[in-house]
């Protein structure tokens, strides 16, 4: 069913997941925009473009999940004045992203007596000036290696004994490089200010020197956790645009493989969260479970993090009666493992006193954040793109959804603990009905110009990947999106009356990723 | 706690023996004398830092510290601090926005002192290659000893190198 949009013609794309796309004048997409958030749609996406090969304009896309699905709405920009309208009253997710949009194209979000919302650089650090765009075709990339000093206003808390604290780029940890700002007083954080950007490395650049088909490889490494919901996401986008239909057999062993990726990072979170409650127990017991299911990756698969099995038209490994008899047997035998993890988990005095209440985001919060994925579902906003709307092979083994209403480290736990033994179940099922059909399909023509998405639920959320194609095959512009995108806002408002020691464990609560955002 | 105690006791000790030193891999001649390899041999302080990587290189050096690899036995050590390192252990490309904070990491790790460049784009720069934001290999900012293939390299590849960066004390240790 077609979501209705007075005033916007929505034609719909082919491919696995439901989706429309519009354009509209700037009056319009707002109105689009403010009529979709008035119906309980959310901000998935927000990006711009140089809007064609040789045309001087811009053109913005603003990609919101409505009841039926997906909505692209398009606005296109003259260059004479580069901005658009602000979305970031109706969506607080679109901040950065408007921010971001800024730093690659040079379209600016507006609001309407004129101003800009944030104009601090989101992506730019320094290592291009300012009246340079990187995704503009003009952009000299030899011409702009010159580091400019790196400037960045944070906002000052002031009152009588806050002090600051500045952590990172680098980390104590093995961990991502990112900067927090934290605003204290005595031990707890009244306010905490992100900047991220310090893993940009030009992706989406990188994107538009390759062909549609090479891109999966990239793809695959935007945030190298979630490569196998990168890659499936990719290739969904590059089936919808050349209209190719992978065979069932493909779409179960996708779904098989993006469950394992959820459990192993299930598993790997699960360690370091009592790790971080001083419990090295739960560390040691997890990483052994998680090493051994990495090892079975290896075996099976030929890949411990199943990089490139998710290729456009399929995928590049089958399963054969022993191995799917071989992996039932590990899904029957890690379930019995996690029940013993969690009964420890749960009946350990001190794990439960420092996950319980810490770093809470209620539902409210969370919902007027627009967040996404894990940590919606632990602050009672119960959606899963593989539930609603579905995609294959998901709309035929509907996943349980887990869901939890408290929003605080324990929470976040809960659902962990959840979604692995669903996942290890939805394993169980898929190779027990694998269907027969080819690996991999060959590729439909891809027409210059022609548009397609993918959104797949990985473990920490929804990914998407929005493609065009350019001529003879190549890639015109590739968006992806990470669902961290949606929750590192959302970070810096748990935090908040916490005390600075259990900042690392609500973070790795939600265990978002840098390289995803940073592009 | 009695559960807890019977997990560990069922799990019981699963750690693997180390692999052995590959001098393929050295990218520089060695460059710390025999008697300080020796001392970083029994007891090295590694400090990670993740230049611009897509983080499946970090994936890896947590699996590396899972019980299998024991390398707390080996007598490594990771630490908080580049002032506490003996090692850098880099990933990445690196980013033009990691640029200086890994100069400055490097500087403040007190010499003498060793690099590990971790994984294909650590290598080379990998599929993100150099660009307006990626310097590309780690080499081309810091100075590398050893550098470890792989995307990502497996746990015991990166145990690999590090064995290899202070390899002149393994050979040495019959001597002593």
């Amino acid at each position: 069913m077609m979501p209705m949009l007075p005033g916007v013609e929505l034609s719909p794309l082919a491919g696995a997941v439901p989706a429309w796309r519009g354009e509209a004048d700037a009056t319009r997409w707002l109105a689009g925009c403010e009529a979709l958030a008035q119906a309980g749609a959310r901000l998935a996406a927000l990006w711009a473009s140089e809007a064609h090969d040789r045309s001087p304009d811009y053109r913005v896309y603003a990609l919101l999940v409505a009841y039926e699905g997906l909505v692209c709405l398009e606005l296109p920009v003259t260059e004479r004045s580069p901005s658009y309208p602000d979305l970031s009253q109706l969506f607080p997710a679109a901040a950065r992203m408007q921010r971001a949009a800024f730093d690659m194209v040079g379209v600016r979000a507006q609001r309407p007596d004129g101003s800009i919302p944030d104009a601090r650089p989101w992506l730019r650090h320094g290592a291009w000036p300012e009246s340079a765009f990187p995704l503009r075709r003009g952009f000299d990339a030899a011409g702009h290696t010159a580091a400019e000093p790196d400037q960045y206003p944070f906002v000052r808390v002031e009152g009588e004994g806050v002090h600051e604290i500045p952590v990172g780029p680098v980390h104590a940890g093995t961990i991502e490089p990112g900067h927090f700002r934290f605003s204290i007083v005595g031990e707890k954080v009244l306010r905490l200010e992100e900047r991220l950007g310090y893993k940009h490395k030009g992706i989406e650049k990188r994107f538009t020197e390759l062909g549609l088909a090479e891109g999966a490889r990239l793809a695959g490494r935007i945030s190298g956790d979630s490569t196998v919901a990168y890659a499936w996401a990719y290739a969904m986008a590059l089936e919808s645009l050349t209209g190719t239909q992978p065979s069932a057999r493909a779409l179960g062993l996708r779904a098989l493989l993006l469950e394992r990726e959820r459990v192993a990072n299930h598993l790997g979170d699960l360690g370091y969260l009592g790790n971080d409650c001083a419990l090295a127990f739960g560390f040691a017991q997890f990483w052994r479970m998680k090493e051994d299911l990495l090892r079975s990756n290896q075996a099976f698969f030929g890949h411990r993090y199943l990089m490139d099995r998710v290729v456009p038209g399929g995928v590049a490994r089958d399963v054969d009666a022993a191995a799917a008899r071989a992996l039932i047997d590990e899904a029957l035998r890690l379930k019995d493992e996690l029940r013993t993890m969690r009964s420890i988990y749960y009946n350990h005095a001190g794990m439960q006193d420092r996950c319980i209440t810490t770093g809470r985001l209620t539902p409210r919060t969370a919902a007027r954040l627009g967040i996404v994925g894990l940590a919606a579902r632990a602050s009672g906003l119960a959606m899963d793109a593989r539930a609603h709307p579905g995609y294959a092979p998901y709309d035929g083994l509907p996943p349980k959804v887990a869901s939890h209403r408290n929003g605080d480290v324990a929470a976040r736990i809960v659902v962990r603990f959840e979604e692995a033994f669903e996942s290890l179940r939805l394993q169980r099922v898929i190779l027990e009905r694998l269907a027969e059909g080819a690996l991999r399909v060959p590729l439909g023509a891809a027409p210059e110009g022609a548009f397609g998405l993918g959104w797949v639920e990985g473990w920490r959320g929804e990914v998407l990947i929005a493609l065009e194609a350019g001529a003879e095959g190549r890639i015109r512009r590739c968006h992806p999106h990470d669902p961290s995108w949606q929750n590192w806002p959302a970070l810096e408002h748990a935090v908040i009356g916490n005390i600075v020691p259990d900042f690392p464990l609500i973070n790795k609560s939600f265990n978002l990723s840098y390289s995803g955002q940073d592009l | 706690m009695y559960r807890l105690l019977k997990q560990i006791a069922k799990v019981g000790i699963l750690s693997e023996p180390a692999p052995a030193p590959d001098e393929a891999l050295r990218v520089i001649g060695q460059r710390l004398d025999a008697a300080v390899l020796r001392h970083f041999g029994r007891a090295l302080a590694i400090r990670h830092v993740d230049a611009g990587s897509c983080n499946g290189c970090e994936l890896e050096i947590h699996a590396a510290n899972s019980p299998y690899y024991n390398l707390e036995g080996l007598g490594i050590k990771f630490v908080a601090s580049p002032r506490h390192a003996d090692l850098l252990l880099v990933t990445g490309p690196v980013s033009r926005n990691m640029e200086e904070a890994l100069r400055r990491t490097y500087e403040a790790t007190p010499e003498p002192k060793l690099v590990v460049a971790i994984g294909d784009c650590g290598c080379d720069g990998g599929v993100f290659g150099e660009s307006y934001a990626s310097c590309g290999r780690i080499s081309n900012v810091i100075p590398v000893d050893v550098a470890v293939p792989g995307c990502p390299p497996t746990p015991s590849a990166i145990l690999q190198g590090i064995l290899t960066a202070v390899s002149a004390s393994r050979r040495d240790r019959t001597e002593i």
